[in-house]
């Protein structure tokens, strides 16, 4: 069965030339758009037209596009990601909007993201977040057998519930105060639960809670928006977690 | 313990801590005044508990909950704001949050004008005017609809604030997990509701029946 062709879509997308720059929204018109085609399709689309036409085409994140990486990013239409739950903007597909709509695109909004240019922006902070204690250390020898370390499955599936963070942005993108903690949490949850990751989990809450507040992100109010915009829907029971960690952490201090 | 109290983290406890305390002092408010429903000689009796030296040396400490839940929400909204200088022009909250999670500020802040409304009308009378009989000043003063309607107001206003305030207040302090969060949620409206319909029965009452 043929998709469905959406024969005109408005397109209300934010230009910025780069960093420094003011930007402002343009309005673009594309047609012809399949329901089948992904979101970023119908973008590269709209691109191709504004090559042809020899304009500068909108600058947008992208690249596995298949929902596993978290480099696309796009507040649409109000929300993270777009309408549709649990998906990256690479899987949300044109059959969610209807002909003759108007769409806004922007890219995400958190000082501690800054914009580069049009709908791109920085998400170093995740990273340094992550460098700030995100890791396991491993000494060097051998590698250890597989089963040498038993690990209940209950918590071995918990753990593995918050490592599929992709580190996408959207948790303090769609915060109503622009906090990182539903990152902050997955990447603490997921190595405290585990033996590996439990010797340093004191350290590694108190410096990524540490590096997260320096960045500038906002402070959690346990509204649960970022749970519901998480493309891999990870819960805000991480964030108990994270707090607990950071409490315990803080009372041997 | 060092910087704990300026952490994203050790601010949401104090927040958490100092909102129990005020919910516990909610529940011994609530409970004196539900006995205006049972009769002028509870009600005095239920004030003259209030007025026992034991009570009155908690009133500072009351006080100073108040005011620390009231500062460390200013300082983390001004921060919260901050966070975000540039704005989204579409957004649409109500998809993935409740209003009264996104509104906490704006009801507290309404809970808080009622709180001085109820300083100036109620309790500064009780504590430096001359009143013999509390059910009769109390009755006499709901059955005026304007403050009557406003007592009503401010009741499910506080409703909404403990509905996101109670569960908050434990995953803020780390006990909240996949069984216990829902648990916390339904406790968090059973007592939003409670607070709400508590408060609020007594002006209804006195507004019906008269004093």
């Amino acid at each position: 069965m043929a998709d469905k062709i959406l024969k005109e879509l408005t397109l209300k997308i934010w230009r910025q030339k780069d960093a420094k720059s003011k930007g402002e929204f343009k309005t673009y018109k594309v047609h012809n758009i399949s329901t089948g085609s992904s979101f970023l399709e119908m973008l590269d689309i709209l691109n191709e037209e504004l090559v042809a036409k020899n304009e500068e085409p909108v600058a947008f994140d992208h690249d596995c596009r298949e929902g596993i990486c978290g480099t696309c990013s796009l507040f649409v239409d109000g929300r993270a990601h777009g309408p549709d739950d649990d998906v990256t903007t690479c899987q949300l597909h044109m059959r969610r909007f209807e002909d003759g709509a108007t769409i806004t695109i922007e890219p995400w909004r958190c000082g501690a993201f800054p914009v580069i240019k049009d709908l791109i922006v920085d998400r170093k902070a995740y990273d340094k977040i992550l460098q700030a204690g995100g890791y396991v250390s491993v000494n060097t020898g051998g590698v250890p057998d597989g089963n040498a370390i038993p690990i209940p499955n209950a918590q071995a599936e918990e753990a593995m519930d918050a490592a599929a963070c992709i580190g996408c942005g959207a948790c303090a993108a769609t915060c109503k105060n622009s906090s990182a903690m539903l990152f902050v949490a997955a990447k603490v949850s997921q190595l405290a639960l585990l033996p590996q990751g439990k010797v340093e989990a004191a350290r590694r809450a108190k410096a990524m809670v540490a590096k997260m507040d320096e960045l500038g992100f906002g402070n959690c109010t346990n509204t649960g928006a970022c749970e519901m915009e998480c493309p891999k829907s990870i819960s805000i029971e991480h964030i108990a977690r994270l707090n607990r960690e950071f409490l315990k952490a803080k009372l041997k201090d | 313990m060092s910087n704990f109290f300026t952490s994203s983290i050790g601010k949401k406890v104090i927040m958490s801590l100092s909102g129990l305390f005020l919910i516990l002092f909610l529940c011994i408010h609530l409970s004196v005044n539900l006995l205006l429903l049972v009769g002028p000689d509870a009600f005095n009796a239920g004030c003259d508990f209030m007025a026992l030296p034991f009570i009155k040396v908690i009133e500072p400490v009351l006080a100073l909950g108040f005011l620390v839940h009231i500062i460390w929400a200013s300082v983390l909204t001004i921060q919260n704001r901050k966070a975000r200088p540039a704005k989204y022009a579409k957004r649409c909250q109500s998809q993935n949050c409740t209003w009264s999670s996104r509104n906490m500020y704006i009801l507290g802040a309404l809970v808080l004008a009622f709180l001085a409304l109820h300083i100036a009308t109620v309790w500064y009378k009780f504590k430096f005017g001359e009143i013999h009989d509390h059910y009769e000043f109390v009755s006499g003063f709901l059955v005026q609809p304007v403050y009557g309607v406003i007592y009503i107001i401010a009741a499910i206003l506080l409703g909404l604030h403990l509905s996101h305030g109670f569960w908050s207040a434990f995953q803020s302090i780390g006990f909240s997990n996949q069984i216990w969060r829902k648990r916390l949620e339904y406790i968090a409206y059973f007592f939003a509701v409670v607070f709400a319909v508590g408060f609020s029965i007594i002006p209804v009452y006195f507004m019906i029946f008269g004093n």
